[in-house]
Order: structure tokens, then sequence, then C-alpha cells
């Protein structure tokens, strides 16, 4: 069961990429470039999927289980804001301005067979790498 | 600023927005699970239980199929990319390592995050939106 929801949630979250145009970099950067042409498409894409998953998240939230697979609800709760997720959160800020591509939009346009989508996921899953690499203070 | 309005396309945007956000929500309500495609790469990388690698397989699977798919019925999507190689390929070191360190991307952080009303996540859609704010400004107008 855990496969089929993650396989048509994978399904309709690649669809929602493609028809909100977020898989075209030139697009994200029509977002990020506030002081040229403006294109404030993205901000929708968020409002919408913002709007739209809020009332799952709400009734996950209140559910001891999860409503199809039956096992217990935990979804991340966490309030703590540290150094690595706000040095982390900038580099790849800095990376998505450089190039316009974030992880699904990268792996959609590769699918869609763009060459340079297919060289940045491959640096992308090095550099997700190198970061397993990096012993863990815990 | 001025808007672009000839690429603005706020109906296809909520649209596709609102697939996205049923995506994540779905997945989340059936099965616990949050969409955050960095989480996602990343923990098919780190080894974990297989059931833990199972679903994430099976997500990506999802994600590569609805392409080919579109691809077998209309035209390919609009798809420009105006960096050179080399700075593709510094902007997925970049966001390889920085998505794992933050523990989340647009997706994690962004839509389920926000969904959620996590304040850690805010506090990462804010640095990381800033950070591409100033990144585009400085390549795009000051260099």
């Amino acid at each position: 069961m855990l496969k089929l929801i993650a396989l048509l949630s994978g399904l309709l979250f690649s669809l929602g990429l493609i028809i909100s145009g977020m898989v075209n970099p030139a697009k994200v950067i029509g977002f990020l470039d506030l002081a040229g042409q403006w294109d404030p498409s993205l901000g929708f894409v968020m409002a919408g999927a913002i709007a739209a998953a809020t009332p799952f998240f709400f009734w996950a939230k209140r559910r001891k289980s999860t409503l199809l697979t039956r096992e217990a609800m935990s979804l991340p709760n966490s309030q703590i804001i540290d150094r690595p997720l706000i040095a982390g959160s900038i580099l790849f800020g800095i990376g998505w301005g450089l190039a316009g591509i974030c992880p699904g939009p990268g792996i959609v346009a590769l699918a869609m067979g763009e060459a340079k989508a297919f060289i940045f996921v491959l640096a992308m899953l090095i550099g997700m790498f190198i970061f397993t690499l990096i012993p863990k203070k815990s | 600023m001025q808007i672009d309005w000839i690429h603005f396309s706020p109906w296809s945007a909520l649209l596709g927005g609102a697939l996205l956000g049923l995506a994540s929500g779905l997945l989340a309500l059936l099965a616990g699970k949050i969409a955050g495609i960095s989480g996602i790469l990343g923990g098919l990388l780190s080894s974990q239980s297989s059931k833990e690698v199972t679903w994430r397989a099976f997500f990506l699977l999802g994600l590569l199929l609805t392409p080919l798919l579109w691809l077998a019925f209309k035209t390919p999507a609009e798809i420009q990319i105006s960096a050179s190689t080399p700075v593709i390929i510094l902007a997925g070191l970049l966001v390889g390592i920085g998505t794992r360190l933050g523990n989340g991307c647009t997706s994690g952080h962004g839509v389920c995050g926000l969904s959620r009303f996590s304040i850690r996540s805010l506090a990462a859609v804010t640095s990381f939106m800033g950070a591409g704010f100033i990144t585009v400004l400085m390549t795009r107008h000051l260099f």
C-alpha cells in the first residue's frame, strides 16, 4: 500500500511541476529576478500548493495513525532553528539562484530529456553523497 | 519592479500548485511521509531500512514516469536553462549539500513545511528565498 501511495504521489507531484511551469528554470529565475521583468508565477504555485495541502496536514496532525497504511503518524514536529538549517538553506538558495533548478524540477526536466538537467542532477547527487561523508555531531 | 505580463501564468501556476499540494497532502495523510524531494533522494543514498528505501524509490519512479507519459502524448514542456555547464555543476553541488545540511528544499520546507505551519520550515524558506533573490540580483544585474 505504501508503495502505491508513494507512486501515485510521485506521479501527481511531477504533473504539478510540469503544469505549473516550474519545470522550466527560466520561469523560476523570472520569479527570483525582482530587479528585472518579474514573473510572479512561482508565488502562485506556492499559494496553490499550500492552500491544497493545508487541510490534509491539518487532518493528518490530528490522527494517531496514518489513514491507509495504518501506522503511527509521525510527521516532523521539530521547531529548532539552528545553524545547519540556515547555512544549508542559504547554500541551497545560492545554487537555486545560479541555475534556477531545485531538486524536483531537476528530476522532472531530466526525464523530459534535458541534457543540462541530467548534469545538474548528477552534480546534486554528488553533493548529497559528499554530505554523507561529513562526520555528524550527535 | 516591473511585472513580466508575457510570462506570468497565474491559472496554470495555481492549478499546478494545487496538484503539488494534493500530492504532498495525500502522502502525509495516507502514509505519514513527507514529499520532500531532497529528503527522498538523500534517503535513497544513505543506507536505511529497505522499507524506507522502497517507498522513496516508488515516489521517484512516479516523478520520472509522468514526463515520459507526457512526452508520449504531448509536446515537450518548455525548458530553458541559460546557465553554462560549469555553473550548472556548481549549482548542483550547492543544492545537493545545502538541502541535506538544511534538511529540505522547496518541496519539503516550502510546500510541506509551510502547510503544517512549521516555524523551522519558515526560517528555511526565508533563508533560501533570500539567498535566491540575492544570487539572481548579483548574477543578472551586478556582474
